[in-house]
């Protein structure tokens, strides 16, 4: 926001820039911060420390007065809430443990320990609003700005009515965008901060309210070779998980996506009969509720669930299949359950997408005598990549992070004894263990952070690579 | 339409001009296909067929000796509505139906925002969103629900039950936003001549967006819609961190109270009868959106 170019240099039309709706870069803004300071009139100025300021003077009360009023009740709030909030943030909390003693009317009163969870997230909350704030302030000082140079190039800054109808329009962004940013902030960036800050702290089962910052320390936990302090958490432990968590990532992901597709294209092709019987057939499992699926599949896998007491019945095995006994039995099984699950979900969208191919490109390849193995890689495979490419990768991290299949099948066992992880427990149940089951807060927000680091390498290397990241307009 | 359009069937290459030996393969390919995707259906429906199966099932205990039970009874049903005093699983179902019909409208709605945005509008921070939601989708979901708790707790929405049913809603449909990259990635496709043909028949933005985008998005939103509704219809770890007395539970916490060691001997039948009333609503979700389910974007632009 803080490009430095003069409104009447920015003005100009670039050569090369003719489609401007399709291009992906857009000319930096002739409203900048920068440029608000430097060629603003006393209004704009002003605007920096007398919010909305500029607007008033170009008549756009209103919004004018929106910008004051958002001033001031961020000021009132920051004295009366905020600074103590941000305040407590360097100590976590001045008392750390519980104590009794008399006040100064003699009495005996026992004070508790200040509960640092609340002091943490109240400080982060206020970090997180200061953010906000700080983009507000910056978009106020443009909007005077802006404000100034309509008043001076066409007479008058677009009224209340023209900005509204400009929000259906050309600033249509704006006005879709915000209410999912907002929720997201509040409900998805803020427990994440929140949660990544317990990382360097010690709040863990022997410190379940009073906390304190820690610096490194559980990152060493973590990565170290011992089991200190009576949390069974050492590398070896997590390097297993991790390569653990990668496989059935790799394997969850892709064996769903080819099989479904697969499926798929055998519903769709020219001979099959019934087709919407059998869309609807794949489509039952959906019905169920995951959750009840893997609960009764799990009912059903036991020892003396049904599926061993037949196969006994019929004399095909003499002892139980060791589903959740046996480490590879239990990887395996939790693999091929969770294909029952998925492949349906794949059927629905392959199915959408290929539907959607469009007829001519492959009627042009048919024309120019390619037989249907060819059509099917060098027409259809890449379309499907195309559109699906985010797909893969969002299902990949889906599956990393998939909770419910381990937690509610297998529960990560089998469990060797005296370990915190099973030999199916991924990272994400893992940490769910460690934290709601144990209280280590502290070592579950580790696990989280170095989830989120492989995550990351991994898909934002293949995102950036995608044809779809790179060329959005590929199949316009 | 030609043979080869359909066939399954790997052939090399230069083969497929006998028409005689096509016809053949044609019919071993179509056979194949039918026998396969039957034993894929089998598969499918054998572990939903016990559930129903279950839910009939007079004897209420878990491991039976045989795989269909021997006497079937609507006792379960009756008994799961009517025996309020232990487990009330009626008022669950109303509960988690209003949450997840909401929920679903508002998760479809702020999807096709977010998606029409980053596929037609090109703006400022436009690459930073898209960035930002990816990046936050790596994180582990769970990490965050304790601190949602606490997010709520501060809001006030954690003691009385209509304030957990307004905490679920928000929570459920806060997240929403993010998970827009199919939605981008279909309405990618679809051609941008027709955006620029409406904007030149004077459409404003808002106007591409519900008449021009909409209509060719159908049956992406109705996978959406399904979507939307089975995240909190379904939605097990958030509610239980949410939700944490039984008045306030929602149909899957229910259910799962239903396995639990004290319940299991004389509700596991119950908890069949359950899961299949939670299957109904998105069955009719299936149903009625199948309709919708079809190409739609035949005869959109004239090459």
């Amino acid at each position: 926001m803080t490009q430095t170019v003069a409104p009447a240099k920015a003005k100009k039309p670039q050569p090369g820039k003719k489609r401007p709706v399709s291009a992906n870069s857009l000319p930096p803004s002739p409203y900048s911060l920068g440029a608000a300071l430097v060629h603003g009139d006393v209004f704009t100025r002003g605007s920096a420390l007398v919010m909305g300021l500029g607007n008033i003077a170009r008549r756009q009360i209103g919004k004018g007065l929106v910008f004051l009023a958002a001033e001031a009740g961020f000021i009132y709030l920051l004295v009366v809430s905020g600074i103590p909030s941000l305040i407590g943030l360097g100590e976590l909390g001045p008392v750390t443990e519980g104590r009794q003693e008399w006040d100064a009317d003699g009495n005996y009163i026992s004070v508790q320990p200040t509960n640092s969870v609340e002091v943490l997230l109240y400080g982060i909350a206020w970090a997180l609003i200061l953010l906000l704030f700080i983009v507000l302030w910056t978009f106020a000082i443009r909007s005077a700005y802006k404000a100034q140079v309509l008043a001076q190039s066409k007479g008058r800054a677009p009224t209340a009515m023209e900005d509204i109808k400009s929000l259906a329009d050309s600033r249509l962004y704006g006005s879709l965008m915000s209410l999912p940013t907002i929720g997201l902030l509040v409900f998805t960036v803020l427990p994440l901060i929140f949660m990544i800050s317990m990382a360097f702290t010690s709040f863990d089962s022997n410190h379940p309210r009073a906390f304190n910052w820690v610096g490194l320390h559980n990152f060493g936990v973590v990565l170290g070779d011992s089991a200190s302090g009576g949390i069974a958490v050492n590398a070896k432990m997590f390097v297993s998980v991790l390569i653990w968590t990668l496989v059935w990532a790799i394997f969850a992901t892709f064996l769903n996506f080819f099989l479904g597709m697969f499926m798929a294209m055998i519903i769709l092709r020219v001979g099959t009969r019934i087709k919407a019987f059998w869309r609807v057939c794949f489509s039952m499992s959906i019905a169920v509720p995951q959750f009840v699926s893997l609960l009764a599949i799990n009912q059903m896998l036991q020892q003396e669930g049904i599926i061993n007491k037949m196969l006994r019945g019929w004399g095909w095995i003499d002892q139980s299949l060791p589903f959740f006994t046996d480490a590879t039995w239990a990887r395996a099984t939790v693999i091929v359950v969770n294909l029952w699950i998925g492949i349906p979900y794949t059927i629905m969208q392959v199915t959408g997408i290929l539907q959607n191919i469009p007829a001519e490109t492959n009627e042009a390849a048919k024309i120019d005598g390619a037989n249907w193995w060819e059509r099917y890689i060098y027409v259809t495979m890449p379309y499907i990549f195309f559109v699906m490419t985010p797909y893969l990768i969002t299902t990949f991290t889906a599956n990393v992070n998939n909770f419910n299949v381990i937690y509610l099948l297998s529960n990560g066992a089998p469990t060797p004894v005296g370990a915190s992880a099973g030999k199916t427990d991924l990272l994400i149940t893992w940490l769910y263990k460690l934290t709601v089951d144990r209280g280590d807060y502290n070592i579950g927000a580790v696990i989280g952070i170095f989830t989120f680091i492989v995550l990351a390498v991994v898909s934002l290397i293949t995102y950036r690579s995608s044809g779809s990241y790179r060329n959005e307009e590929g199949f316009r | 339409m030609s043979a080869t359009t359909a066939s399954p069937v790997r052939t090399a290459p230069g083969t497929a001009q006998h028409e005689g030996g096509m016809h053949a393969r044609r019919v071993i390919g179509d056979a194949a296909s039918h026998i396969f995707l039957a034993v894929m259906a089998i598969v499918w429906l054998v572990p939903v067929a016990w559930v129903l199966m279950e839910s009939f099932n007079a004897n209420t205990a878990p491991y039976t000796s045989t795989f269909f039970p021997t006497q079937y009874t609507l006792d379960n049903y009756v008994k799961l509505f009517t025996e309020t005093e232990v487990m009330n699983f009626g008022s669950m179902f109303m509960r988690t139906l209003i949450i997840a019909i909401i929920v679903c409208l508002i998760n479809v709605f702020f999807v096709l925002s977010v998606a029409y945005c980053m596929s037609r509008l090109r703006f400022r921070l436009r690459r930073a969103f898209m960035n930002g939601a990816l990046i936050l989708g790596m994180f582990p979901g769970i990490m965050s629900v304790v601190a949602i708790y606490f997010i709520l707790k501060a809001m006030g929405l954690t003691e009385s039950s209509t304030g957990t049913v307004v905490a679920l809603i928000v929570v459920y449909a806060a997240g929403s936003g993010a998970a827009f990259y199919v939605m981008k990635g279909f309405m990618d496709t679809i051609p941008f001549s027709l955006d620029e043909a409406a904007i030149l028949d004077g459409c404003s933005g808002w106007q591409v967006f519900t008449k021009i985008i909409l209509p060719i998005t159908k049956p992406m939103i109705v996978y959406q819609a399904i979507v939307g509704f089975m995240i909190p219809w379904l939605d097990f770890v958030l509610a239980k961190a949410i939700c944490r007395t039984q008045d306030n539970y929602t149909v899957s916490l229910g259910l799962w109270q239903m396995l639990q060691r004290e319940y299991i001997t004389n509700w596991f039948a119950r908890f069949a009868a359950g899961a299949v009333c939670v299957s109904i609503p998105i069955a009719i979700l299936f149903v009625l959106m199948q309709r919708f389910y079809q190409s739609s974007m035949v005869g959109a632009v004239k090459g």
